[in-house]
């Protein structure tokens, strides 16, 4: 099964990923401008697409544990996933600037809302890999530096799950299960725990 | 435009009030007893029976009592009132709502005159509320008023919207209408008005005191910690609505503000 599933994956492009990264962001503009996702559509679009780049943080992280626990590999896909995250944090961003708040105490919302703080400081930090994420820069860095750096994804995950934690109303479960399943992948990283030492990628 | 019944001073604030359509108005609701999402009312609530109806109207009044809904609209004369409405998450419509004033439903009853708030609670039914199953807030929800805030001629127990019942996702049979507060302030589907000595708790108030004040009212000086409050979306203006500037009590301020002579509105929020 698995075999066969890493033999199907050998034959797909990661480009695949690149092409098809704009679709949604597109649909949902589309949705939105011909007035199909209801009577507040800025809002729906912002949240969608926050959604979405959490979705991508947590693929780009599940990548390492899939091949250490379950044997799938999908390593050559991983570069796509995180530059697409890149992107769609950053519509996600423009959305929230230009449609939403319309530019209006950006500034003050930025340093006096921490959950706007939280979502500002993810983006930062992710700017930095996506102006790395070409071999160039790998080969530029040395892969040591090159792997350092863009472990800044796992501050970028909390962040990202933090960010969303702390902007809903009440106690709500959507974000909990966000944050939780963004620690679980993080938890795999731990070298202490019982898995890590495992080099052999599990079978079956 | 002029609006039949309402009443001289508040049809000032009334000029040039555009409502928004009956689909916007019943599709985008905050209604947590049947879910957090703004669409999740429209699709769950229609499980809410209410006929019959029944409001226990307690506490210290003349006439105490279970009273159904139906002897309630018997007693009261409806009107219709074009109001803004200002939601805490800083969107806002406009509503052509169907109501009666809550001081002729308060003068009926007799409020004694150690009264001094009035507390108030929508129906808690697990097996009709799916939203209940999830302890976003402490249920039942639970809202007040000063009493002179009740007995302003603004407030109104609303039971309909353009001409039609009020639909189950806003709030039917009777919600209330308090139009220069924040959107939370106007409790639905009430099944318990009490009258009060002391301050009543109030759902988002108690859950998170910094956010939500008791007043809560429209204020586009005092930030929500988590966002301006300076400026609101318009719903139905589409993907590039432009924000517009929040008014004072929500535009009402001529008619309300005297309520809270002498109070720092940044500290009583």
């Amino acid at each position: 099964m698995v075999a066969a599933l890493n033999s199907g994956l050998r034959r797909v492009h990661a480009w695949v990923l690149y092409a098809a990264a704009p679709f949604p962001v597109l649909w949902i503009y589309y949705l939105g401008l011909t007035g199909q996702l209801g009577v507040d559509p800025a809002k729906v679009i912002e949240h969608q697409l926050g959604l979405w780049s959490l979705w991508l943080i947590i693929a780009g992280l599940a990548v390492t544990p899939l091949r250490r626990f379950a044997g799938v590999n999908l390593l050559k896909f991983r570069r796509a996933i995180g530059v697409i995250t890149f992107f769609y944090l950053l519509a996600h961003l423009l959305t929230w600037l230009v449609l939403d708040v319309q530019f209006q105490n950006v500034w003050a919302d930025i340093v006096k809302r921490w959950y706007i703080t939280v979502g500002m400081l993810a983006f930062v930090l992710m700017v930095p890999l996506a102006l790395t994420s070409n071999n160039w820069s790998l080969r530029k860095l040395g892969t040591d530096t090159w792997r350092k750096l863009h472990k800044l994804v796992y501050p970028i995950a909390i962040l990202g799950a933090l960010h969303f934690l702390l902007l809903v109303k009440g106690f709500q479960w959507e974000p909990i299960l966000y944050a939780l399943v963004i620690l679980g992948l993080l938890a795999t990283r731990i070298r202490e725990l019982p898995w890590a030492s495992r080099s052999t990628p599990a079978r079956g | 435009g002029a609006i039949a019944g309402a009443m001289p001073m508040a049809s000032r604030a009334q000029d040039a009030l555009e409502p928004n359509t009956w689909e916007e108005i019943t599709s985008y609701n905050n209604y947590y007893e049947f879910g957090t999402g703004k669409d999740d009312p429209a699709r769950n609530a229609h499980r809410l029976t209410i006929d019959p109806w029944t409001v226990r109207i307690d506490g210290l009044v003349d006439k105490p009592g279970d009273y159904s809904f139906a002897d309630i609209l018997s007693q009261m004369t409806v009107e219709e009132r074009i109001y803004r409405f200002r939601c805490v998450e800083a969107w806002s419509m406009v509503i052509p709502w169907n109501g009666f004033e809550l001081a002729d439903l308060l003068d009926w009853v007799g409020v004694q005159s150690s009264a001094r708030y009035v507390a108030f609670e929508t129906a808690m039914r697990p097996e009709e509320m799916p939203g209940l199953a999830s302890p976003v807030l402490d249920w039942p929800y639970v809202e007040g008023l000063r009493l002179d805030e009740a007995m302003h001629p603004l407030t109104m127990m609303a039971t309909g919207i353009y001409g039609r019942d009020i639909p189950k996702q806003n709030g039917a049979p009777m919600r209330l209408v308090v139009p220069w507060k924040y959107g939370f302030k106007s409790i639905k589907s009430i099944v318990r008005i009490s009258l009060v000595e002391e301050e009543p708790p109030a759902s988002w108030n108690v859950t998170n005191p910094r956010e939500y004040g008791f007043y809560s009212n429209v204020n586009p000086n005092v930030d929500h910690p988590r966002w301006s409050q300076a400026t609101e979306r318009r719903i139905g203006g589409g993907l590039f609505a432009k924000r517009q500037p929040t008014l004072m009590f929500n535009g009402y301020e001529e008619d309300v503000a005297s309520l809270y002579d002498g109070m720092d509105l940044s500290e009583f929020i």
